[in-house]
């Protein structure tokens, strides 16, 4: 029985890493697409708003399996073409981080997108106004700015993330829920094992949610709100 | 890539009976769990402080694990109580806790109803405090404004949150391609994947009939919304 706790605990830590790891890739990918969105360029525009729109479609199991079986086929094929002998395998924390990563960039897009059109345009001009240049008016006045008009929306995201990692157990890698899942099988008592990872994930929720409200309530300071 | 393989009759047919049980699963799911999200919102706004407090830790506990476990816990879960066990193979309702289709409806529809109470009690805390004064004003009692003035608003201004929460349910059915012998769009996609060793033609379908119908949901809602949600939109002079 304890050798079954241990080895679900490690899983959890291995959803740690799964779920920060994809959320980093999915904060790049975000960042990426809502300057696509927002750059005007025809082509840019479209490629991001394909991007957001299909993968926002698609269930994320699916999205996971077809790059998990299809890319691990597609790279063989490619090695097989270049007159390479080898063969790789895809290891499910890449396909998990990579997959995840990837299907919450789109949402991250929209987050960011929306962020970046609720600061006044005037607070832009006037940092232009000041001499400084593109870069610098993102880093000074856009980014800090963002952050906060973000944080709902990325605190959403990121609950939504977190137990979207669920789901890599169904690719092989082990985490908490593949841990507890091999547990039940073992055993016969599956009731406990699951009860146990749901109670996990619910740590995990509670505590992020706890964290993202004390950020989002430090970078609301000074923020003046509208009373009826 | 061999596209030809998927419109084998045998293939098609795979993905004709995975189509139906995906869309039965979801349209069951969402009834269902329509009804329990409105008893739940009635609780989550009402004036009995334990029901309230209840109905708060069952949308948090929802909503804070994932929908995976959920159905393990049904499907697997459940079996291991000698409670259940004692009863399936005869007392009427525990008898259904052996077939998958009806775990897998189970778990969708609990989960369903999490999401939608809060949204719902989100809309009916927001009725605007000018309607419902105007309402017992007419000498209308707590049932009444709730019946004739509160609900009809909140469930109409819900539509547009409750219509993400459709297609995130149709995306969540393909979950039920986890519990073994359900054959929805997902699970008849492994299924070809594993026959022919096709993942990109096979999972590509999937995806593709997942987008169509997740398009076409969508596209029902903004026609609803339009007509639904005339009296919101700005006024045109």
């Amino acid at each position: 029985m304890n050798a079954y706790v241990a080895a679900i605990l490690q899983g959890a830590v291995l959803t740690v890493g799964v779920s920060v790891s994809a959320l980093l890739v999915s904060i790049v990918l975000g960042l990426l697409g809502a300057a696509a969105k927002l750059s005007g360029r025809t082509v840019w525009v479209a490629l991001a708003t394909a991007y957001t729109t299909i993968i926002r479609g698609i269930p994320e199991l699916v999205l996971m399996l077809l790059i998990f079986y299809g890319g691990t086929i597609g790279l063989n094929n490619a090695l097989e073409w270049m007159g390479s002998e080898a063969t790789v395998d895809i290891n499910p924390f890449a396909a998990g981080v990579l997959t995840i990563g990837f299907i919450y960039g789109a949402y991250m897009t929209e987050t960011f997108r929306g962020a970046i059109l609720s600061i006044p345009k005037g607070q832009i001009e006037a940092a232009w106004a000041f001499g400084m240049g593109r870069t610098q008016a993102f880093l000074r006045i856009t980014a800090p700015q963002m952050v906060r008009y973000a944080l709902p929306s990325f605190t959403n995201n990121w609950l939504v993330l977190i137990k979207a990692t669920a789901l890599v157990s169904l690719i092989g890698l082990q985490e908490m829920t593949y841990a507890a899942k091999q547990a039940s099988a073992a055993t016969r008592s599956p009731f406990v094992f699951f009860l146990f990872t749901a109670g996990l994930f619910l740590v995990y929720t509670t505590v992020s949610l706890l964290a993202l409200r004390r950020l989002n309530a430090r970078f609301s300071l000074g923020a003046k709100r509208g009373t009826l | 890539m061999n596209w030809a393989i998927l419109f084998k009759a045998q293939n098609l047919a795979l993905f004709g009976t995975g189509i139906v049980t995906t869309l039965s699963l979801l349209f069951a799911s969402l009834a269902v769990g329509a009804v329990m999200a409105l008893v739940f919102a009635l609780l989550l706004t009402g004036p009995w402080a334990p029901l309230r407090w209840l109905v708060g830790a069952y949308t948090y506990v929802i909503r804070g694990t994932p929908l995976l476990i959920q159905v393990y816990l049904i499907y697997y879960g459940l079996g291991q109580l000698e409670w259940i066990q004692a009863r399936w193979d005869t007392v009427w309702p525990w008898t259904h806790f052996k077939e998958p289709f009806f775990c897998a409806l189970l778990a969708f529809s609990l989960n369903t109803a999490g999401y939608t109470a809060e949204m719902l009690a989100g809309a009916i805390r927001e009725t605007s405090a000018g309607e419902i004064e105007a309402a017992q004003a007419y000498g209308m009692n707590r049932v009444q404004v709730m019946w004739h003035i509160v609900l009809p608003s909140a469930l109409r201004r819900t539509l547009p949150a409750y219509s993400n929460e459709v297609v995130m349910m149709l995306h969540s059915t393909s979950l039920a391609s986890a519990v073994p012998s359900m054959l929805d769009v997902t699970a008849a996609a492994s299924r070809i994947y594993s026959d022919y060793y096709l993942p990109f033609e096979a999972y590509l379908a999937a995806a593709a009939i997942y987008l169509t119908a997740s398009f076409c949901l969508i596209g029902v809602f903004k026609l609803s919304e339009r007509h639904l949600l005339a009296y919101l939109a700005p006024q045109k002079h």
